[in-house]
């Protein structure tokens, strides 16, 4: 009887991945290898591209002008993840430890910023940090400064942004790591005569770690990317390779440089992924939704 | 051993006052009379009103009220499919299709953006609204097809064989049996669809046409130019429908493990 219906089977859910099959195939792979292909193409003198290859783009990334950016664009990830790691841990952790009530509300409290349109959160960061704003009116009125600080269009400014788009990521996946682990272990060290603070290191932070490196690995290369952060809030002053991107594929023409930029991230985030599973020997990231 | 000091506490109340003060400002000042936001001038629903008298505005809105129901719709259903044959067929090929398949998911939108970029204008397609479904249909996919599957792994198989048992065919089987067990993971997948699509800065700068703006990119060149409080008007109105979108997922979420627990 089940012999029977195999064939029938099989044929029926042919039809059911053949979309998913043919969208993958076209617009997902499809655009993936030609990106590569585009990475070792020659830039034409005025538009497009010829057929020439050349590793001449992945050159130019060490070009100095080229070099620069992308060095101050990974010192400014490094520090925005730093920071969210902290800042997202400590969270991710104390949030794991509240009741099963104050944990649904905490939830609820980190969607809603979450899912509300990142543009409007900028904006309300450039309301706090322009000349005479927000932060500017209560530092001056408690008298912490005597003028304007004028934060907008700053480095920190947008070290502040990051770290406001990225955190929640940082906390869901920490928030995730602690949910599951078994509080036992560290009682058991406890027990075993460990302070807390050797506990925490020892058992805590070791099992948690998956949790922290999928936080890292979903803020560090987006960070690189999110170049509407900089112009927003750091004027022309910050410029990530995000914004070396954008600048290369829409006003100077160059599609063969802004690919291989983009494989220079994606090869980034692929080291990473790959450590990342050195480490935990796990093979998915931590579910963050 | 408990809670020996309130400070954990505390430093969550305060990360929480600092994720909503931005939120809490722009919804402020947008009530605000003053066209300089430092200044309060008294409440006024002037900007409101500037706001609907905007027709380019609501152009921009209508675009990606349009765009974000497509793709999301589109994502349910090559998602839904993709997620219930994926469980059935056995293709060598299938795990890398659908490893494949998730990688929007991954990659970062500034990538995404310039490989879409890029291969649209290989494939001569005309930049618009149709390149911008085809981007955002490809990062949503991935979001329905993760809750549809998720939610098939915590399907009892005897529903399906049940219905065949009693002489009912594979597909009919699907529509009859599967597809209302798993609806509210379609519903959340294409909610989580909506909001991303209907968020999407990034990939849409980069796919769109000259002629068609969505709501965020009007709203980030209107940031990026010359900030007049119409847009603080603008983001309460966005906020407000994130939260009404949130809520309405969450109640869908709730219902399906409702669903779940009866079982």
């Amino acid at each position: 009887m089940k012999k029977d219906k195999k064939p029938d089977m099989n044929r029926s859910y042919k039809w059911f991945v053949l979309p998913i099959y043919a969208f993958t195939f076209f617009f997902v792979l499809g655009p993936l290898i030609y990106m590569l292909i585009l990475s070792f193409l020659m830039r034409d003198e005025v538009w497009g591209v010829t057929s020439t290859f050349t590793f001449k783009n992945y050159l130019d990334i060490f070009e100095p002008v080229y070099l620069s950016t992308f060095v101050e664009s990974l010192k400014l990830a490094l520090i925005s993840t730093v920071l969210v790691a902290v800042i997202g841990y400590l969270f991710g952790y104390f949030m794991a430890k509240l009741s099963a009530k104050w944990k649904k509300i905490m939830m609820m409290l980190i969607m809603i910023p979450f899912w509300t349109s990142s543009l409007i959160r900028l904006y309300g960061w450039i309301i706090i940090f322009r000349a005479n704003g927000t932060l500017d009116t209560i530092l001056m009125s408690l008298g912490l400064t005597a003028e304007p600080l004028k934060l907008l269009y700053t480095y920190p400014a947008v070290v502040v942004g990051m770290i406001y788009a990225l955190v929640p990521f940082m906390i869901l996946s920490v928030y995730s790591s602690v949910e599951k682990m078994d509080w036992s272990l560290v009682e058991a060290a406890r027990d075993l005569g460990a302070s807390s603070m050797k506990a925490f290191w020892t058992v805590t932070f070791k099992l948690t770690l998956p949790g922290l490196l999928t936080g890292i690995i979903l803020t560090f290369v987006p960070s690189m990317g999110l170049f509407f952060i900089a112009d927003i809030l750091g004027g022309n002053k910050v410029v990530l390779v995000g914004n070396l991107i954008q600048e290369q594929l829409m006003k100077v023409h160059n599609w063969p440089f802004a690919a291989a930029l983009s494989v220079a991230l994606l090869l980034i985030m692929t080291v990473m992924i790959f450590v990342y599973r050195k480490i935990t020997k796990s093979k998915d990231l931590e579910a963050t939704l | 051993m408990k809670n020996r000091t309130k400070l954990p506490n505390i430093y969550l109340g305060v990360m929480i006052a600092l994720m909503y003060l931005p939120i809490v400002l722009v919804i402020v000042y947008s009530f605000n009379e003053s066209k300089i936001s430092s200044v309060w001038d008294g409440f006024s629903l002037r900007w409101y009103k500037e706001l609907f008298r905007d027709s380019s505005m609501f152009e921009a809105l209508m675009n990606s009220i349009f765009l974000a129901f497509v793709s999301s719709f589109l994502a349910a259903i090559i998602g839904t499919f993709g997620a219930v044959g994926m469980a059935k067929v056995e293709y060598k090929s299938k795990g890398i299709v659908e490893y494949v398949s998730q990688l929007p998911m991954m990659i970062p939108e500034i990538v995404l953006g310039m490989v879409f970029l890029t291969y649209f204008s290989l494939l001569n397609l005309p930049f618009g609204m149709l390149t911008l479904i085809i981007a955002h249909t490809a990062f949503c996919i991935p979001y329905v097809y993760m809750q549809v599957k998720a939610r098939l792994v915590g399907l009892s198989p005897s529903y399906v064989e049940a219905a065949k048992d009693l002489g009912a065919s594979e597909l009919r089987a699907f529509f009859d049996i599967t597809l209302p067990l798993v609806l509210p993971a379609i519903l959340s997948g294409m909610l989580l669809s909506f909001a991303m699509s209907f968020d999407d800065v990034i990939i849409s700068v980069f796919v769109t046409g000259v002629d068609v703006n969505t709501l965020p990119i009007k709203v980030y060149s209107q940031i990026k130019t010359g900030v007049t409080p119409k847009i603080n008007a603008l983001c309460t109105l966005m906020f407000i429908a994130t939260v009404l979108v949130l809520i309405i997922s969450n109640f869908v979420g709730k219902k399906g493990k409702v669903d779940n627990n009866e079982k």
